[in-house]
């Protein structure tokens, strides 16, 4: 059964049109790049997915029921969207790595915070680093991090990579593959990125809000 | 009663305005026509409300005094609702955190035996009261409107990790809760050394005993507190909300 399934999916601002007639199915541990030029409604099509906004028409199901049938934050909490240049949260790397925790009223997990943090190339003291202290890539790090202490089963990335250096882009995108291969997790990405469009196992082309090629 | 203010005396002090009328129209500063409205509003409101008040203080009747203090609560909810810049719900909103903080307040002093349910303590007490909490909860509305504005990709940052509303909103909250009681705190802070309140100065005024007059100034600073506090708590908690759609998405603020 596919994880998400969007028929004829399309989003309008007032008089203006930014998706139409969307359709597209992806299965649970797939990853599917989207691409397309400024404008062509990729950030309005995953906010949507997302639930951070709502489609003006057509039908989006997750694990076979209407979007609409779960509650918002439930399901954001199985379908996580991260940004690109996010917004650290409070004044240290703890403040973030515990907000999962917290709106979840769970006792914070330290222990793995720590291999987390290990894991992206921060020390077990960097917990309590003030995050205006972290460099644009450990920003990043940090942030996908926050998105994945507790796993969700999707994981949207809004061009997270977009402003990294070569060296901190090739961390993020080994991390994505880490959560992906060896995780399960479900990705969606978007890029502008060629070397990304070029690796992407499966490519959904975006033009002024239609698909033009990689629906199933 | 030692109060000198006559009709002649009035008109004297009428000066007073053409001072500020004289600096206006040399600085060219446009504002002529306002001043002059504001000072005729300002004094048939003042005639019209000093003979209402003269009548309900003589037929001190518990309805009345009632109807009067909704009433004034009704409009201070209005005024706050004027500053909220397109809040949804705004009107019920103000009108129900001032009614709440001021029959809170009131019943406090009431138990506390500071005031007694008279016309001459309640409607001066309830307007006091309400009209704080009035300012207060404008300051909240337009701190929500502008950090909601500020912080929106925070905001959208938190919901789409899975935070419910209370949590995506907690600071904005906090900090907008913070800003309607300042005024409150930092007035509490110099009473006395920077300016002598309107309570206690009206009552030096009329003659009391200055150390009196302090106690029931003390009164009016708790009483504020409380009003301030309450206004603003219940106006940010209740209007948050209201920057969310029914899928709980951000949808605010409108401007």
């Amino acid at each position: 059964m596919s994880l998400l399934e969007l028929k004829g999916v399309g989003y309008r601002a007032g008089e203006t049109t930014i998706l139409e007639d969307i359709d597209l199915t992806i299965n649970a541990g797939e990853w599917v790049t989207i691409a397309g030029p400024s404008g062509s409604g990729k950030s309005t099509l995953v906010r949507i997915i997302a639930s951070l906004l709502s489609r003006t028409s057509g039908e989006l199901n997750f694990a076979g029921k209407s979007i609409d049938t779960y509650d918002p934050v439930a399901y954001r909490r199985r379908v996580s969207y991260s940004f690109q240049q996010p917004t650290l949260f409070g004044e240290t790397v703890r403040d973030n790595l515990s907000f999962p925790y917290q709106i979840r009223q769970l006792p914070f997990d330290e222990q793995r915070a720590v291999a987390a943090l290990d894991y992206v190339g921060l020390a077990a003291g960097d917990l309590d680093k003030a995050v205006i202290d972290l460099s644009g890539g450990q920003r990043q790090r940090v942030a996908l991090l926050r998105n994945v202490m507790i796993y969700p089963e999707v994981l949207i990335l809004d061009e997270v990579t977009a402003g990294l250096d070569a060296e901190n882009k090739a961390f993020v995108w080994s991390m994505i593959r880490h959560f992906n291969g060896d995780d399960g997790i479900t990705i969606i990405a978007i890029t502008h990125d060629q070397s990304e469009i070029d690796a992407a196992t499966r490519l959904l082309s975006l033009a002024d809000g239609r698909v033009t090629g990689g629906a199933r | 009663m030692n109060l000198a203010v006559n009709n002649q005396s009035l008109i004297l002090a009428l000066g007073l305005v053409m001072i500020a009328l004289a600096i206006g129209w040399h600085e060219k500063l446009g504002i002529d026509r306002d001043m002059i409205i504001g000072v005729v509003r300002a004094v048939i409101q003042l005639f019209v409300v000093g003979y209402l008040l003269k009548y309900v203080f003589r037929v001190a009747n518990v309805w009345l005094t009632a109807v009067l203090i909704l009433i004034i609560i009704f409009n201070a909810g209005y005024n706050a609702k004027q500053r909220s810049n397109g809040i949804p719900r705004a009107l019920p909103i103000s009108v129900g955190a001032i009614l709440i903080s001021t029959a809170v307040t009131l019943g406090v002093l009431m138990l506390a035996g500071a005031i007694k349910f008279i016309p001459a303590q309640m409607i001066p007490i309830s307007g006091m009261i309400a009209s704080n909490s009035m300012v207060a909860i404008g300051l909240c509305y337009r701190n929500l409107n502008a950090e909601f504005k500020q912080e929106r990709q925070a905001v959208l940052e938190k919901l789409a990790l899975g935070a419910d509303l209370k949590d995506a909103s907690r600071d904005i909250v906090r900090a907008s809760i913070k800003t309607g009681m300042q005024p409150t705190i930092d007035s509490a802070k110099t009473v006395g050394i920077v300016s002598l309140p309107g309570m206690m100065s009206g009552l030096i005024f009329a003659g009391v005993d200055p150390v009196r007059a302090i106690k029931y100034q003390i009164m009016v600073t708790f009483m504020l507190m409380s009003a301030t506090s309450i206004g603003s708590v219940l106006a940010c908690y209740w209007a948050y909300r209201e920057f969310y759609n029914e899928r709980k998405q951000l949808v605010g603020p409108s401007n």
